[in-house]
């Protein structure tokens, strides 16, 4: 499963995977924002991007062809928007939306491969990100592995009884979401019912307390620096 | 002995009106174990789920250790009553078996360092020391439910409660549950249907009815009277 996966990547003990996660967290973002704003006639810059990212995927030890594949999941969605720029008579900027989205997920995915979920939060918090929305997000990643699990078992029980069983085929099944979703809640519950039993009150303790020591500031300028420059440079 | 379980008159509605306790009375002695007997929908795990404040009565007490389960006491009860559940991967929620196990002691304000040797202790009670660093879902079913057992007894419990601790374990798996579980001193309640790991654990059984406990007595009396 591709959550697992990711989670497995982020117990990782690369340099990069040791860093404070809000060291990790701004350099994230600042690529991001530096992706955001290429235009379509900065595809050298783009594909200097590529590059860079492919190397720090690799500095991390994670194997670069997964990594690359996991950030095509946004591809489906840019292409509804690269096609309608064809249509438009403007394909550079079709191309320039592709890029930058699997750009975007690239990085997100490195984030997340090189950083596990509680530090992740634990790296939100310390940049001030505001408790409530925390909560709600550790609850959201908690519960939609719990929908995607649901899902899977539910597909395989189909699929068992049916030879094979499509994308489409599934969907056809009469009242198969709302089965999905009940089924989803029964599990969250139960999830629920074991945190309360163990003292949840409303947060998830953390585990690890983060010191930002200075290889994390070296870090986050050894990411961000190179990424800037070649952002100015591209004007 | 003084008793460590304590309920009187317990009746549970719930929302859609079912009504699933129907006047449960029940006590248990510290130290001691039983196992709750009775078919499926008869108001076994309602009842176990009051017992740490999960669920609350519609009517009637449940008093752990002397403090009756109200919102005022609900800390100090969860510290007392572990529940292990029936599905382990609805227990174990944290990245790793160490981290899992080390939550309740965080939740209750224990320093990072300290929750870990808490944590550590409790996975080295359940033979689960060599991989505390593994996630949940790379750990066989038998090993989860040890580690579900220790995220429990991290807490230092004073009455565990299993639900269908046997269920997705294999007879070695079993068998070595049962053998762990025999060596825990804290008071145990077993809801099972495996009547070999209720004789070996518990020394008498109630048996639930209709969301009630119509008999209560050696463990081998009740499964001869209800041909269980």
């Amino acid at each position: 499963m591709r959550h697992a996966r990711l989670e497995l990547w982020s117990r990782g003990t690369s340099f990069a995977h040791r860093r404070h996660p809000a060291a990790k967290i701004t350099a994230a973002l600042i690529v991001l924002v530096s992706i955001a704003t290429l235009r379509p006639v900065h595809w050298r810059v783009a594909l200097a991007y590529f590059v860079f990212l492919t190397a720090m995927t690799a500095s991390a030890r994670l194997p670069i062809l997964r990594v690359h594949l996991a950030a095509t999941a946004v591809l489906p969605f840019a292409l509804v928007f690269a096609v309608l720029s064809l249509a438009a008579g403007t394909p550079e900027r079709g191309l320039a939306i592709i890029a930058r989205a699997w750009l975007s997920a690239l990085t997100t995915v490195l984030l997340m491969a090189t950083t596990t979920q509680p530090d992740l939060l634990a790296g939100l918090e310390s940049l001030h990100a505001p408790r409530f929305l925390l909560q709600v997000m550790q609850f959201l990643y908690r519960y939609l592995l719990v929908l995607v699990e649901e899902a899977g078992a539910m597909r395989d029980a189909a699929a068992s009884r049916a030879g094979t069983v499509g994308v489409l085929e599934f969907r056809r099944a009469a009242g198969a979401a709302g089965v999905l979703f009940g089924r989803a809640w029964t599990r969250a519950n139960a999830i629920h019912q074991a945190m309360a039993a163990r003292g949840f009150t409303g947060q998830i303790p953390r585990f690890r307390v983060f010191r930002f020591h200075p290889a994390d500031l070296a870090f986050l300028v050894a990411v961000a620096g190179p990424v800037v420059a070649l952002r100015f440079i591209a004007g | 002995m003084s008793l460590i379980v304590e309920v009187r008159d317990l009746h549970y509605v719930f929302e859609d009106g079912t009504e699933a306790l129907r006047g449960v009375d029940f006590t248990l002695r510290a130290g001691a174990t039983v196992a709750l007997l009775g078919p499926n929908g008869s108001g076994k795990t309602t009842f176990a789920l009051h017992l740490n404040g999960l669920l609350r009565p519609s009517r009637g007490t449940v008093t752990i250790d002397d403090m009756e389960v109200t919102d005022q006491h609900l800390r100090a009860i969860r510290r007392k009553v572990g529940l292990v559940f029936q599905d382990s991967d609805n227990q174990l929620f944290m990245p790793t078996a160490l981290e899992d196990v080390a939550f309740a002691p965080l939740a209750a304000g224990l320093t990072p360092d300290e929750a870990a040797a808490k944590a550590i202790e409790a996975l080295r009670l359940v033979g689960m020391e060599q991989k505390s660093g593994k996630a949940p879902w790379h750990l066989s079913s038998g090993e989860k439910k040890r580690v579900a057992i220790a995220g429990i007894l991290a807490s230092d419990p004073k009455l565990l409660v299993l639900d269908e601790p046997t269920t997705f374990l294999d007879p070695p798996g079993q068998r070595s549950l049962a053998a762990l579980l025999s060596t825990l001193p804290q008071a145990k309640i077993l809801i099972t249907h495996d009547m070999p790991f209720a004789r070996a654990l518990a020394t008498e059984a109630v048996f639930f009815q209709s969301g009630r406990i119509v008999a209560r007595g050696p463990v081998d009396e009740i499964v001869e009277r209800f041909e269980w």
